[in-house]
């Protein structure tokens, strides 16, 4: 078993917040996936005889202009948050930990070169590169991923070859390589489990920020425009309904709101205990 | 001093030639052209179209062309606005923003100083906890949620703001904190650790030694030490701030660059988007070398390398 995953099973240093929040993702993630089956509501249901009403005991979350249930339509909206953000985070991690396991273990002109490409990444904001990739890529939900993952990359790039550049002067690397071991053997048995940590965390903290740029997006409009794939409604776009009517009707904006600031709260608080928890020189 | 200069001016070029190049790429591979209407218009009006934007010459050609343009510092025409050239767009919605930006950061500044130096004087204590559990929740805030708040909870419901003007200082504040409020909880955060950190190293306990008040080691020694990493993190700052300037922009209706940018997507106005892209970049490249510059301004050791 590695050191990692030694640290992970040890959840008792988890405070109560984080552990808190680590329930209240699962919920989210759970009921986003299930809503199909649990909500009586269909999520385009329209009714025209309650229209835009307030929370009550039928409609939790109360309805929007079409009569809609908005309990429905955030939990929709979750599992859409939820595969951008998870999905983000995965694409991400793949392409930037392969990058950066190459740059750091080659060393020499090939880590020049292929980290001067990530500084160039790197210090460009994250929305006008995810902008004008979306513009490429269309406004589906495969599109919107492929962009942001181009985007996010960087990090794990920039994290993975740190490590693995630190890993390699370990006394136990070099004894492995004086013994003949293979490349790919000393990646994946000594330096890999390793970086797994700071890589977990990186993870962790790449799934909020997706979820941001995504409904960040949504609400500007330059988001997912795909209402019929049946997938669910950002929250983004669910807080824009709700923003055009929040004179008269602020209940229609409170809930995505809250939705998309706790959720994203939740993972920062996951992402704290867990560096925290990993990195030994914060504890 | 003058080598380090010259090698960052030429780093600060080389971003802008390739994010030029990869905005020009990405976007003539773009599938739908900013010519295509719900009616599709004749194929002469597209043809005198294309011929009058240089759309019709060869990819090679359209690309020195828009090199050259750049270099002169023509942005070149908008495909929407047919009286303003790119140029003239920029020269007219760059200051609003510029305004935005800079009372953020003002902002930012003015709450997260006193903040962290409180929170790290008063270490462990509940106000130390209540700062940083409202800098965790300010960090987690999206622009436009903590925007739409500060409208429906100060402009509507209790009318002491306008909702979406951008004329007089009262209607600056609240796209200010909007704008602010994020860099201002980082900021909080990050001064308050290294506050800590600094507080325990050992000239201070000299100065403390000294007889030195514990307000005199706090602001004359902890202080200025503990601002070169807030100096740091100002240039990825400035990246967040340009991305939330779209936002905030748009959920006060202030007429910026910004907002421009957004439109211009959505528009598919090309030669507005990369000029937009462009004035971002080289913002961002001169946010990094000044920040460079001033580093070695602060810390003298690097200074004499």
């Amino acid at each position: 078993m590695t050191t990692a995953t030694m640290q992970i099973r040890n959840f008792r240093r988890f405070d109560g917040l984080a552990g808190a929040s680590a329930v209240f993702i699962m919920i989210v993630l759970l009921s986003g996936f299930a809503v199909p089956w649990i909500s009586p509501y269909g999520s385009g249901e329209l009714r025209e005889d309650n229209l835009l009403e307030g929370p009550s005991w039928i409609h939790p979350m109360g309805t929007d202009a079409l009569g809609r249930d908005l309990l429905t339509r955030v939990l929709y909206g979750a599992r859409v948050s939820m595969t951008v953000g998870i999905g983000t985070a995965l694409i991400a991690l793949i392409i930037g930990t392969t990058y950066g396991l190459i740059s750091g273990f080659k060393g020499g002109h090939i880590d020049d070169f292929m980290m001067r490409l990530v500084d160039i990444f790197y210090g460009l904001p994250d929305m006008l590169i995810f902008i004008l990739l979306s513009l490429l890529f269309g406004k589906s939900i495969g599109g919107l991923l492929l962009a942001l993952g181009l985007v996010t990359w960087v990090r794990f790039a920039r994290i993975t070859r740190g490590q693995v550049l630190q890993a390699k002067e370990f006394v136990y690397v070099e004894g492995a390589r004086a013994m003949g071991a293979p490349h790919r053997r000393i990646l994946l048995h000594h330096i890999m489990p390793n970086i797994l940590g700071p890589i977990l965390v990186t993870l962790t903290f790449s799934i909020p920020a997706a979820i941001l740029a995504e409904s960040t997006l949504s609400f500007i409009g330059l988001g997912i425009n795909d209402p019929y794939s049946g997938w669910g409604t950002s929250w983004g776009t669910l807080a824009q309904d709700g923003w055009r009517a929040m004179r008269a009707y602020p209940h229609i904006i409170f809930f995505p709101a809250a939705a998309i600031v706790l959720t994203i709260l939740a993972f920062n608080t996951v992402g704290n205990a867990l560096r925290d928890l990993l990195d030994p020189r914060t504890r | 001093m003058a080598p380090f200069l010259l090698k960052r001016i030429f780093h600060g070029v080389a971003v802008l030639w390739v994010v030029a190049t990869l905005t020009f790429v990405l976007l003539r591979l773009t599938p739908g052209g900013p010519f295509d209407r719900e009616r599709k218009l004749p194929p002469q009006v597209v043809a005198n179209l294309e011929a009058k934007y240089h759309l019709d010459e060869s990819f090679y050609k359209q690309y020195l062309r828009y090199l050259t343009g750049i270099v002169r510092g023509d942005l070149g025409p908008s495909y929407k606005y047919l009286d303003r050239g790119v140029n003239e767009i920029i020269r007219d919605t760059l200051p609003t923003s510029a305004l935005l930006g800079a009372l953020a950061i003002a902002f930012a500044l003015a709450v997260s100083i006193p903040a962290g130096l409180f929170a790290a004087y008063r270490r462990g204590s509940w106000i130390d906890r209540w700062l940083m559990i409202s800098a965790s929740i300010g960090i987690s805030v999206p622009h436009f949620i903590l925007g739409a708040l500060l409208i429906w909870a100060l402009a509507l419901q209790l009318n002491w703001f306008h909702a979406a003007r951008w004329d007089t200082f009262s209607s600056a504040i609240l796209p200010t904190v909007t704008l602010g409020a994020a860099p201002a909880a980082y900021l909080s955060a990050l001064l308050r650790s290294s506050l800590i950190e600094t507080l325990g190293e050992d000239f201070i306990r000299t100065a403390r030694a000294k007889g030195i008040s514990e307000t005199g080691v706090l602001f004359k020694h902890a202080l200025s030490q503990s601002l070169i990493p807030m100096l740091t993190v100002m240039g990825p700052l400035t990246a967040t701030l340009l991305t939330g300037s779209f936002v905030v922009e748009y959920v006060f209706a202030i007429p910026g660059m910004g907002r421009f940018f957004i439109t211009a997507v959505t528009d598919r106005d090309y030669p507005l988007i990369m000029g937009v892209t462009l004035i971002y970049t080289a913002l961002l490249v001169s946010a990094n070398l000044i920040v460079d510059l001033l580093y070695g301004f602060v810390d003298p050791r690097i200074r004499s390398q």
